[in-house]
């Protein structure tokens, strides 16, 4: 007679074959079996969060620092519908989540029962796939496969819901080996034609350029390496989305910054003209294209993804790659070697004019804003921020808004795994929990939250998580008062009518910190910040940094709504030049 | 179409709706309906009609028949969308005006009358196979079987002859020849 093995048991036996190492969760009456479980299993530590939000990108940030699966664990009903915002921003970031939620006993299913909610349902739309299950012995094989389907093809959030008798239901536990092998969708479809394609593309082109995404992160730290290889052989220019960013030199030379409604000005202008466009994991976003119909309207587009639905889209391209982008750097670079084709020498004379015309946009300088010795700009905390980081590993999380623009455009990453931000979805409180995951997958390195004061609170109890575990997670504030953004867009669109964008009653965040046991800081003046920041890197406990900004300051450059990608704002004194017109503001 | 000047703009140019046919196999499992249907509803794709049904009892596989119209951009992202719900297993796509495919809807149709109101109506609708499957001294159920807009306009014939209830399938298809979809 096998040893029989309880629902509970079982989970945490495939959360230890698939290597699991901590979970972020929250118990409640559907799961305390699980979490009954949990003490004799010492391999798998629990963070306990305060909110199920937290929990669940807390897992993201761990999931994209490490490259490993996130695991949440949380209780029926609202335990489960607390979690939604953070799958959903898995979702459409491509973060490989995976969600064990408990669920009423299977014959209190459907009665309205305590905390029952039909989660499967909820979920369906913000994950990959989700599995109820209803039979203890189909636990095992959903469990694995749960967490092939999270982490293949590309990554996504997964769900599981586990009724509670299921949980004390017994049944035999097989080992994966003697499992057969999970079937798993989206193989490799290009073949070498395609790679011929390119190439071809490739030689014939005079102002060509990759635009790079969060496709290559996801694909492995062997993708940065290929990518950075791949640029290097072609002297190609590379321009990064926000996701992708660290997955190419953010300091080198033929990184042109950030594209998209806040990306550089060449960058953009680049895109705008170029004749060839080779997208790596990217996905021809809104915030990218801006108006699809004058979206590089010269080029011919290649793209490279993972996920065929994917390709054509948005964009039409001429020529679709589907494949993990590291195999496909990898045969591009290893056919261009064996042609002995060195994109580079061949097409110096071809480029080096695009290269000409990119340096002419690239003194435009349209990072640059009017520095002040009375208050501190924002931009200037970040670069301070980056200038007295860079030196060590840091890992950056943010929250959502200008904030999170300025950090992207102001701080420089050179590696992949180091930038965790909310993209697709735009999650404000995103940043604080994920710095907690980030902490975790990552202990002894420095993890800063570049946070807005109103973001922040949208998730500050998590700051207690971090307190319970001692991570010494640094979240630098830039406070201005504002919904930063909103109030960017009011003022540039709804004639300076700041509705509700102005928070009256903020908290005094350095007496929160205290109240909180952690160590606040406040920085007034640019004087100051230098001493302030070296201050709070030195502090071996989570810091709340409250950094007063500049209340008026916008983000810029920026593309306006309705606009190509040539037709930039360009900070202050290009404003009054492109005023947006009615009808643009109605698309907004 | 109004000229749009938003970064959440649709092209200008929008292509011409096709109705499409497109099959479905997916394991019949619990919630498989809802994950296609709700991909359609979530992303704003249309269904004109749906049919679903097991058709392979040992594998446990359901076959679904949807109708539904779009642009040539949408038709494509709707099956590689299907494509990559966990559940399917493959996806065909038919245009509705493909001599390759046969497609059938079948109706029901309930009529009050007496035995000469009821052969008028077998006469009327004996193209599209009638068969007659309840009759009594004052009413009889028909069944019939043809494409959706002759079964449309067969409702609207009838109605003078006594049709008081319809009850219509959605279409299913099936290609010519010997040949099988893979």
């Amino acid at each position: 007679m096998p040893k029989l093995y309880t629902g509970a048991e079982i989970v945490f036996k495939c959360l230890e074959e698939e290597k699991v190492n901590h979970i972020f969760g929250y118990p409640g009456g559907a799961v305390l079996p699980i979490y009954d479980e949990l003490k004799n299993h010492i391999t798998i530590k629990h963070i306990l969060v305060r909110h199920e939000q937290g929990a669940g990108h807390a897992a993201e940030g761990y999931a994209r620092s490490s490259g490993k699966p996130g695991v949440v664990l949380v209780t029926s009903g609202p335990g489960a519908t607390n979690v939604v915002t953070a799958l959903t921003d898995a979702y459409m970031d491509s973060v490989p989540l995976v969600c064990i939620s408990g669920q009423v006993p299977t014959h209190l299913i459907g009665t309205d029962a305590f905390q029952e909610c039909d989660t499967t349902g909820i979920t369906r739309p913000c994950t990959k796939h989700n599995w109820l299950v209803k039979d203890i012995k189909d636990l095992q094989r959903i469990m694995h496969e749960a967490f092939k389907v999270a982490t293949t093809g590309r990554p996504g959030p997964v769900l599981v819901d586990i009724p509670k008798d299921i949980q004390f239901a017994k049944t035999k536990y097989v080992y994966l080996k003697k499992e057969k092998k999970i079937e798993i969708k989206n193989k490799n479809r290009f073949n070498q034609k395609d790679i011929d394609q390119l190439i071809e593309l490739m030689n014939k082109a005079s102002k060509p350029i990759f635009y790079t995404g969060g496709g290559v992160v996801n694909s492995g730290p062997k993708a940065s390496e290929l990518l950075r290889e791949l640029v290097a052989l072609t002297g190609f220019p590379i321009t990064s989305t926000l996701q992708g960013l660290g997955s190419y030199p953010g300091n080198d030379n033929q990184f042109l910054g950030m594209l998209g409604m806040h990306g550089t000005y060449e960058a953009n202008n680049a895109m705008h003209d170029c004749d060839l466009l080779i997208n790596i994991g990217a996905r021809f976003d809104d915030r990218i294209t801006g108006k699809i119909d004058e979206f590089s309207p010269k080029s011919k587009k290649v793209h490279i993804d993972i996920d065929p639905s994917s390709i054509n889209k948005i964009i039409k391209v001429d020529l679709a790659i589907v494949g993990d982008v590291t195999d496909v750097i990898k045969s591009t670079t290893k056919t261009l070697k064996k042609k002995n084709i060195n994109l580079e020498k061949s097409n110096k004379q071809k480029i080096s004019k695009w290269w000409q015309q990119i340096e002419k946009w690239r003194t435009k300088q349209s990072l640059n804003f009017i520095n002040s010795d009375k208050i501190i700009k924002p931009q200037h905390a970040v670069q301070r921020l980056y200038e007295l980081t860079k030196d060590q590993d840091t890992f950056i999380t943010t929250e959502v808004g200008q904030h999170q623009m300025w950090a992207a455009q102001h701080y420089k990453f050179n590696k992949p795994n180091r930038w965790m931000t909310s993209g697709g979805l735009g999650t404000m409180g995103y940043g604080l929990p994920a710095a907690i995951g980030v902490q975790v997958a990552n202990p002894k390195k420095l993890v800063v939250d570049v946070a807005g004061e109103a973001s922040i609170l949208m998730t500050m109890q998590e700051i207690s998580t971090a307190i319970q575990y001692n991570l010494p997670i640094k979240i630098f504030i830039l406070n201005n008062q504002y919904m930063g953004m909103v109030r960017q867009w009011q003022e540039l669109l709804h004639e300076k009518n700041y509705s509700e964008s102005y928070s009256e009653a903020l908290p005094d965040f350095v007496k929160l910190a205290e109240a909180y046991g952690c160590v606040g800081i406040r920085a007034e003046n640019p004087d100051e910040l230098d001493e302030k920041i070296e201050e709070m890197i030195s502090i071996d406990k989570p810091v709340i940094f409250d950094c007063h900004v500049d209340q008026a300051e916008n983000c810029f450059p920026m593309i306006p709504s309705g606009k190509p990608h040539n037709q930039m704002l360009l900070g202050p004194k290009d404003q009054e030049e492109n005023k947006i017109t009615g009808k643009g503001k109605a698309l907004v | 179409m109004p000229k749009s000047k938003s970064a959440y703009s649709a092209p200008t140019k929008q292509s011409k709706l096709e109705t499409h046919i497109i099959v479905v196999w997916v394991d019949n499992e619990a919630s498989v309906l809802s994950r296609v249907v709700g991909l359609f509803s979530g992303r704003g794709y249309n269904i004109e009609s749906l049919a679903v049904a097991e058709v392979d009892q040992k594998n446990n596989l359901s076959r679904i028949t949807i109708v539904t119209t779009g642009t040539p951009e949408v038709i494509e992202q709707i099956v590689l969308q299907l494509k990559k719900l966990v559940p399917v297993h493959k996806v065909a796509n038919f245009k509705r005006e493909d001599k390759n495919v046969i497609f059938k809807e079948m109706a029901l149709l309930k009529f009050i009358g007496n035995n000469t109101k009821i052969k008028k109506v077998l006469n009327t609708c004996k193209k599209y196979n009638p068969v007659i499957l309840d009759q009594s001294t004052k009413s009889a159920v028909i069944q019939i079987t043809a494409l959706r807009r002759e079964i449309d306009n067969m409702t609207k014939k009838l109605k003078s002859l006594g049709l008081i209830s319809v009850s219509r399938t959605g279409a299913v298809a099936m290609t010519r020849g010997a040949k099988i979809f893979n």
